[in-house]
């Protein structure tokens, strides 16, 4: 206890030297772990305000697909699945499913003749307490190949530069099928003889443990009718909703839920590839709509469609989006509940 | 034996920088992944919420331990106003100890997400699915996780001050092995 020290006065501003040293640097990595020293991470902030319109953003609405309609329904499974995955949504059975069809815009009053890309959301709740969400398109692949690649696409269709996109398409080339397939038919006048599309490859194990990986999709019992652009155009900006409504009133919707399975050399990482035709295909069941609900008091209007919400038996794979959606979608979620009293339900407005 | 306790029990010190290193990857894991897109994120996620979740039993253990066992004295010679200062603190550790995971978890169930520890094993809602309590309880988890960040910072700052600089024996009683022990037996 009685070992020589240096001076007290020395020695404390030595000793405080070193306090300010050790949370200084405890800080700097706090903050380098949140990125504030990193303005170009990519971050799920910015991608919402790449997704914002110039307009403002859509207040107590989803930041993208804000167009929407709830529905409910079940989905019957026919047991093949669980070749697949051991989720017990597989397993033949029936179980509730919430839902929402939606139009591919930051806009929720966009007529629906504007907007070439469709969208559902489905929870499927199994009675083990698990959920599979999934958030599906009607495209048959994704216009790009990472997120960081469409989060570039959103700056260069909303920047001023007439070369912006030109400039992307020459970075980008795979953007080119989405140009093509977005000019091309077949339109139609309904969700419900829409395809809808994982698109992005997720992981399935099986009870023996053996991994699939799987892309999956919606294929509608009904068979398209093609309608034109111009005819779609001359219908009302919300016919889209007033169709399926009247549908389901009439009798319930089916889609298949089809899992296409992938070959070990297929490209699982990126989206904007399609699987070739010839792949394994499982039917596992029918998603059937029972009824629609506008989206204003449904009970889809404050679901988060998260595709990483798996059961177990599902896990994302390779695949870089699911990860960047679930980020992005739970700022969207957090902003547009925080401003819900932008859009007032209707049965808060009939209040006196 | 004496019969006042100079430092705090084995067990207490134990969950004490147990929960240490447990609160501070937290924290860095909650502002990491609101930063990101990348699939990390979906990592640091699958960490946050049982992490949280043990946290909280940890926290729980702890105060009954403390209730138990108490806290060594504070030296007499310390100043009246760092002495509450010092009371305060730890009441505020033990509120957010408690109350950060309990948020999070509030938070997750008011927006109808399932609150997945892992694989299978998920908790309860323990409220029910609600615009305002989500936006309410996720303010309160954002704006008190800068809080804790700062109260450590504090702690941090005021141990080594202890330890270093008043020499009180204060940061040897939750130090994790007993440095003047070992002067003492190297003598």
């Amino acid at each position: 206890m009685t070992q020589p020290r240096p001076s007290p006065a020395r020695s404390m501003f030595g000793s405080l030297v070193l306090i300010a040293v050790v949370l200084g640097g405890v800080v700097a990595a706090f903050a380098y772990t949140a990125g504030w020293f990193s303005p170009q991470r990519l971050t799920p902030d910015k991608f919402v305000d790449a997704l914002t319109p110039p307009n403002g953003p859509p207040l107590g609405h989803r930041r993208n697909h804000a167009k929407g309609t709830c529905f409910t329904g079940v989905f019957e499974a026919n047991g093949a699945g669980s070749a697949l995955s051991h989720a017990q949504v597989f397993a033949r059975g029936q179980y509730p499913v919430l839902g929402r069809f939606n139009t591919g815009t930051p806009d929720p009053n966009a007529p629906d003749a504007t907007v070439r890309v469709r969208g559902v959301g489905v929870r499927i709740s199994t009675p083990d307490g698990q959920e599979w969400r999934s958030a599906m398109v009607n495209l048959p692949f994704f216009p790009v190949s990472t997120p960081q690649a469409f989060y570039e696409l959103l700056l260069a269709s909303g920047s001023k530069d007439p070369d912006a996109m030109k400039t992307f398409a020459a970075a980008h080339p795979e953007i080119a099928a989405f140009g093509a397939w977005d000019k091309s038919p077949p339109w139609t006048g309904s969700y419900a003889e829409d395809r809808f599309n994982s698109l992005n490859s997720f992981v399935f194990t099986d009870n023996s443990g053996a991994e699939h990986t799987v892309r999956w999709s919606l294929v509608p019992a009904v068979q398209p009718v093609p309608v034109s652009p111009d005819d779609l155009a001359k219908r009302g900006p919300n016919f889209l909703e007033q169709d399926i409504t009247e549908r389901v009133r009439g009798g319930p919707q089916r889609w298949t839920l089809v899992v296409t399975v992938a070959n070990p050399s297929d490209p699982t990482a990126d989206p904007s590839k399609a699987w070739p035709e010839d792949r394994r295909t499982v039917g596992v069941g029918t998603l059937t709509v029972q009824q629609i609900q506008p989206e204003r008091d449904g009970p889809c209007r404050d679901i988060n469609f998260d595709p990483t919400v798996l059961p177990s038996g599902m896990q994302t794979s390779d695949d870089p989006f699911p990860a960047a959606r679930s980020a992005v979608y739970a700022k969207s979620y957090d902003l547009r509940t925080a401003e819900a009293g932008d859009y007032p339900g209707t049965a808060t407005d009939a209040k006196p | 034996m004496i019969g006042v306790r100079q430092r705090f029990t084995p067990l207490q010190r134990l969950l004490h920088w147990l929960m240490a290193v447990c609160i501070l990857t937290m924290l860095f894991i909650g502002v990491g992944m609101l930063s990101t897109v990348k699939p990390k994120y979906l990592t640091l996620v699958s960490i946050h919420k049982p992490l949280g979740i043990a946290i909280l039993v940890l926290a729980l253990i702890r105060l009954a331990v403390r209730l138990r066992y108490g806290a060594p004295p504070l030296p007499a010679d310390l100043p009246e106003p760092i002495k509450l200062g010092a009371q305060l603190s730890h009441y505020a550790f033990y509120v957010l100890m408690i109350g950060m995971p309990l948020l999070g978890w509030g938070m997750l169930s008011a927006a109808a997400y399932p609150v997945v520890l892992f694989g299978g094993v998920h908790l309860p809602a323990i409220l029910p699915h609600s615009d305002g309590l989500h936006t309410l309880l996720w303010n309160a988890h954002f704006y008190l996780a800068f809080a804790f960040f700062a109260l450590i910072l504090l702690h941090v700052a005021a141990a080594l001050f202890h330890a270093l600089v008043r020499r009180d024996g204060v940061f040897e009683a939750m130090a994790p092995v007993s440095s003047r022990d070992e002067v003492a037996s190297a003598e």
